[in-house]
């Protein structure tokens, strides 16, 4: 398992990370929250075309352990969710920054990514929970 | 729970400590005005010996027993083997409770297996859960999941879904955001109305029939199916009448994206009406919707085979209000009875039983429709509820048959649909004998 923290993403402090393209952002969840979750067999997904609000639940992870709500650090509406999950949600623990990616939306407010943490403060702000 | 008696000495003492005088005072909290201020009116203590004849004289008061009964609508007579009873009342199985800690209990998860797996085959549906209360609150859940699996708030029934079941499903659902709207049924063929069907649009969630439906008739699953998926709606079957899957294609073949229903036939007693049993079956690919408990089977490192509970996860010891139903529980002991019944009975018994049941019907309906003046209003084919139209008001005929003959010949349809006044429900078991249908047909022929 990788401990790196890929430097072009944001951060929330609930664990889930944005890449920024023009007004569009792709959110999943960190390779810390994978971990912390354990063997991920299902994510609930919303639909194409519902609209969050900042921090909204859009979803659900359900690892062997538990169910965790899934939040939007940014709000905006689904343009796009990651079917390949439905067969095969292990990829949210093997790839959490890449194939395990959940949802895609068209940004209400781009700047809100600003306020989010950036790979060194996301590390920093890890190092501080353990 | 155990009771434990107090001595007065005793009661004294416990007084002292809490700082009371008198029992009286812990109730002081309760206003004067509602409070009791009398002994119960109860008899005095009684003999062994003559609690047992009270008792008796109370059992001597059920007269419906002892009537020849072709009473059906929802409930049930059917035989049930010595083997239900016996095993049901060992006591690993008669005083466990769905157990808080499932995976110590393997015995009780390995019958959830079996009864599930039997669900399933019997309904011709992928999975099944561990049971509900019964088949109307069955029904209602399947309404809430329908409604979380399309997101859609419409749901559209069948008037001749049991109109107990209706009920329910209105009370269940009154505080949601559901809508329910109803399809009348075909006067000629007692099934669903074709023209009604327009009812059907995208903002419905699940098309909802049963069949045999409340009038016996046998509802063309299939097609009704394919109507609900045009609109991308899910298909529900129900039935009240379990004995029918013997017999009749599952609804699993026909197109049913969940299927929900009474299990009281199993061997079930009739008992006033409960407790009874809720099965519920459905698509695999809508398994994480579906409400209730649902045990599995797994392996552990050495490859030894276990049971347990799975899909936990969706439950609310575990998700609290965002759990996909309230019901996390399931009628452990009627499931069991139902599991010993059909692994008693066989694939061949259930047929046979059926079989039965539909043969008897056939001849039933065949000899009432001889009789002048009585006819059978409804052209589609029954399983064995068939409805029968007087040339007489029906609630004044099974009055007269219930008090003259000792036979209880149906129920009067005008309870649930106004405008059938002369309409009755007749329902013929394999526990019907010929000559009982052959005392019904003469006694009815008397109001011809």
């Amino acid at each position: 398992m990788s401990n790196t923290i890929p430097e072009n993403l944001r951060y929330s402090k609930d664990h889930e990370w944005v890449l920024v393209e023009g007004d569009l952002a792709t959110i999943g969840i960190t390779d810390y929250a994978q971990h912390a979750l354990g063997d991920v067999v299902y994510v609930d997904m919303p639909r194409v075309g519902d609209a969050f609000g900042t921090h909204e639940a859009f979803g659900s992870v359900e690892s062997v352990k538990a169910v965790s709500e899934v939040f939007t650090p940014i709000a905006g509406e689904i343009t796009e969710v990651n079917d390949g999950l439905n067969d095969d949600a292990e990829k949210v623990n093997s790839d959490p920054y890449g194939t395990g990616w959940f949802i895609k939306l068209k940004m209400e407010n781009p700047l809100e990514t600003d306020a989010m943490l950036s790979s060194e403060e996301y590390e920093e702000y890890l190092s501080n929970q353990s | 729970m155990r009771y434990i008696p107090n001595s007065p000495e005793e009661r004294v003492e416990m007084l002292e400590i809490v700082g009371l005088k008198s029992a009286d005072e812990l109730f002081r909290s309760i206003p004067a005005d509602v409070q009791l201020n009398r002994a119960l009116k109860i008899t005095e203590p009684l003999a062994e010996s003559e609690v047992i004849s009270a008792m008796e004289a109370f059992a001597d008061r059920n007269t419906a027993s002892k009537k020849t009964s072709f009473l059906g609508a929802g409930v049930y007579s059917h035989f049930s083997p010595t083997i239900v009873d016996y095993l049901i009342q060992r006591s690993e199985f008669f005083t466990s409770y769905t157990p808080y800690q499932p995976e110590i209990s393997q015995g009780t998860l390995q019958y959830i297996f079996e009864f599930q797996t039997l669900v399933a085959q019997l309904t011709g549906m992928e999975v099944a859960n561990a049971s509900m209360y019964d088949g109307s609150t069955s029904m209602a859940e399947a309404f809430l999941m329908a409604q979380r699996v399309t997101r859609r708030d419409k749901i559209v029934i069948a008037e001749t879904v049991h109109p107990e079941y209706l009920e329910v499903g209105k009370t269940y659902t009154q505080h949601g955001d559901l809508t329910i709207e109803t399809v009348h049924f075909d006067k000629e063929t007692g099934r669903v109305l074709d023209a009604e069907l327009n009812k059907l649009d995208d903002k419905t969630a699940a098309f909802v029939v049963q069949s045999p439906n409340f009038f016996g008739c046998v509802e063309d699953l299939t097609i009704l199916a394919e109507k609900a998926h045009a609109v991308g709606a899910l298909f529900i079957v129900v039935f009240t009448e379990a004995i029918s899957l013997g017999l009749l294609k599952t609804p699993g073949e026909c197109g049913a994206d969940i299927v929900v229903g009474e299990g009281q036939s199993f061997g079930i007693p009739m008992s006033y009406g409960g407790p009874h049993l809720g099965l519920f079956a459905c698509k695999e690919k809508y398994v994480r919707n579906m409400p209730g408990r649902l045990a599995g089977i797994a392996y552990d490192k050495n490859g030894n085979r276990g049971f347990v509970l799975t899909l936990a996860t969706r439950e609310q010891h575990i998700r609290r209000e965002k759990a996909t139903s309230n019901i996390c529980t399931n009628q452990g002991l009627i499931a069991l009875a139902a599991t010993i019944y059909m692994e008693a009975m066989g694939k061949k018994g259930l047929q046979e039983v059926a079989m039965q049941n539909a043969q008897k019907t056939a001849y039933a309906k065949k000899k009432i429709a001889e009789i002048e003046g009585f006819e059978l209003p409804f052209s589609s084919p029954t399983f064995n509820e068939f409805v029968v139209r007087a040339p007489k008001n029906a609630s004044e005929i099974l009055e007269s048959l219930r008090k003259g003959k000792n036979t209880i010949g149906g129920l009067a349809l005008s309870k649930y649909y106004s405008e059938n006044d002369n309409d009755f429900l007749v329902c013929v078991t394999e526990t019907n004998t010929k000559a009982q249908i052959d005392n019904l047909v003469e006694n009815l022929s008397e109001f011809s």
